[in-house]
């Protein structure tokens, strides 16, 4: 991997860890306020992480077409 | 790159290998495994079903005894009720008719009291009536021995009818 | 808490005396490449090197599986790859400044490169271009390689454990699950309960259950077989893009021809896009088709790619700096990306499944 393509890299994973990071938060908010519905919300939350993910690993492709 | 290029021999082995797997954990695992679980399930949804029914049912006939319970108890008040009013009833009858009689013996007593005192009454005016007869008679008798006697009192006579 | 502290220790130290051994380490000094360590194991491969080690003579005996090879090049070929190994010749070259090798057989015709398999030209060579990659033809490859061979390792692996599994059923299914049931059973009513019911529905879910089970199994079992690092395991299949393309196509498969009119509908005719939009939408649509999978493929290879690098990287710490003290560091931290692992082996199996599950039920959805 060049440089620049680890740079894109790390550029990648840092919104994707912000995101992860949001829907987490926003998650375990949600279970706390509404302990009844937390299946439920923690199946949304990793479906959502997953479509995150999903994008940041574009980011990792790309990095690894560089390579 | 040649790391995100697919390479057609594992492509091709990991598809037939997937299908024959599939095909094979399907027919000798996943259904009896499926139809165990779901056998089981349905036994014990069963058995609950069958317990709340059984629960339902308990709590049904208790309720119908406790009416049952109820409703004997009301039909005990009633007779009890009923007997006490059939009681009274006769008791009251009872001392109407006791009443009544007795009435009626002191009617009939008076009656017939009234009865004998009339008779004494009528037999004493009879006899009076008699001894006056016999009485006027001698008296009469007496009386009307002399003509002058005879013609005063049928003066009498006369006047008393002339007051009238 | 000492017993805790012990036990700790004991794993550490096992660890330590395991670590020269797959990371296929000399302990002569000659300086180790870690990158083109990580790489090699990354990759696939035609033969299985199980491990090296020195023998009296100071020489390095390699213990290695010598896998088939099959092409399909002018009809059927099939030969040990033993033969371009070991019996033909090492070539070593210069390619884009750089000192490489390649194994020849000149008998056969054919070269292996970089673990990709060439025809060799009229002089029984290979020609390389200024980038540095072999510009020879290819024979199709159909080679049982180090990911087939761990492919059908985890299959039976697989059905011998899910025979056992059944035959605890064997009874009238009135008793709770026995044995390994006890484990698998749970992981079953979660993926139909959690997985299938949900995103599916009550009423469709039934036909996709054999899909959904055998995805879901097929890959963790394989992620946690990645994650041994000795012979039968260590492969790295889940974390190839071969492997989660076939994957991932099958779940393509499945989802387009489930599709009832709603979904097409959707696609030909978004409803609440004007008719001018169109012309759009429908080539966004149809990309959609593809990306999602497309999703799914990259995603389960990134995941697990980079944990096989990731705990590779670490424990090559010690390779880098040359000097066992630092397993302080390397192998603490590995064996923490090790567990870290396990968990991310079952849960990209879970959300392999899930999304598939989720693409079929948006197939088979009525319209709401």
């Amino acid at each position: 991997m060049t440089g620049l393509a680890a740079i894109g890299a790390g550029i990648a994973v840092l919104g994707a860890g912000m995101g992860i990071g949001k829907i987490g938060s926003s998650a375990m908010d949600a279970m706390a306020r509404q302990p009844e519905a937390a299946s439920k919300i923690q199946t949304g939350m990793i479906i959502a992480a997953a479509l995150i993910e999903g994008v940041a690993l574009f980011g990792v492709v790309v990095g690894l077409l560089q390579g | 790159m040649d790391l995100i290029t697919p390479d057609l021999g594992l492509v091709f082995w990991t598809g037939l290998n997937f299908i024959i797997l599939m095909f094979i954990l399907t027919k000798f695992i996943w259904k009896p495994i499926m139809s165990a679980v779901n056998k089981r399930e349905d036994n014990i949804q069963e058995a609950l079903d069958m317990a709340k029914n059984t629960k339902a049912e308990m709590e049904k006939l208790q309720t119908q005894n406790a009416n049952l319970l109820k409703e004997a108890r009301i039909e005990r008040d009633e007779m009890i009720k009923e007997a006490k009013a059939t009681s009274d009833n006769m008791i009251n009858s009872a001392k109407g008719k006791a009443k009544e009689e007795a009435d009626k013996i002191v009617e009939n007593a008076r009656t017939s009291i009234e009865a004998e005192k009339n008779a004494a009454v009528s037999e004493l005016k009879n006899q009076v009536a008699t001894v006056a007869l016999e009485i006027a008679e001698k008296i009469l008798r007496e009386d009307l021995s002399s003509d002058e006697k005879q013609k005063q009192l049928a003066e009498t006579f006369a006047k008393d009818i002339n007051l009238n | 808490m000492l017993d805790k502290t012990l036990k700790a220790f004991v794993w550490m130290v096992v660890l330590l005396l395991s670590a020269p051994v797959f990371s296929g380490s000399s302990s002569d000094g000659e300086p180790v490449d870690v990158t083109e360590m990580i790489m090699h194991h990354i990759k696939d491969a035609h033969e299985w090197h199980v491990l090296t080690y020195t023998d009296d003579n100071d020489g390095k005996q390699h213990v290695s599986i010598h896998l088939p090879i099959i092409l399909l090049d002018d009809g059927l070929k099939v030969f040990s790859s033993e033969k371009l190994y070991h019996s033909g010749e090492v070539v070593e070259v210069t390619v884009h400044g750089k000192k490489d090798h390649y194994y020849a057989n000149k008998e056969l015709g054919y070269a292996v490169f970089h673990e990709t398999i060439y025809k060799l030209n009229q002089e029984g060579a290979l020609d390389f271009d200024e980038e540095g990659h072999a510009t020879n033809a290819k024979p199709y490859d159909f080679s049982i390689t180090k990911n087939v061979f761990a492919l059908f390792f985890s299959s039976i692996l697989l059905i011998v454990l899910m025979t056992a599994v059944v035959k605890s059923y064997k009874n009238d299914g009135m008793h709770p699950p026995r044995g390994l049931a006890r484990f698998v059973e749970p992981v079953v009513v979660f993926i139909r309960d959690d997985i299938a019911k949900a995103n599916i529905g009550e009423a469709k879910y039934r036909k996709y259950m054999p899909y959904l089970l055998s995805a879901f199994f097929f890959i963790w079992i394989n992620n946690l077989l990645g994650l041994i690092p000795i012979f039968p395991g260590g492969a790295n299949l889940t974390g190839n893009i071969s492997f989660t393309f076939a994957l991932a196509a099958c779940t393509m498969l499945i989802t387009v021809f489930s599709g009832n009119k709603h979904y097409w509908k959707h696609i030909f005719a978004t409803p609440g896009v004007p008719w001018l939009l169109l012309p759009i939408m429908i080539p966004v649509e149809l990309v959609g088709i593809f990306a999602k999978p497309f999703a799914l493929m990259v995603r389960l290879f990134a995941n697990i790619t980079a944990g096989h690098i990731i705990i590779l990287a670490l424990t090559g710490i010690i390779f880098t700096f040359g000097s066992a003290a630092w397993s302080g560091l390397s192998i603490p931290m590995s064996l923490f990306i090790g567990v870290l692992e396990l968990l991310v082996a079952f849960l990209q199996a879970f959300i392999f499944t899930m999304l598939s599950a989720l693409f079929i039920g948006e197939a088979v959805a009525e319209e709401h």
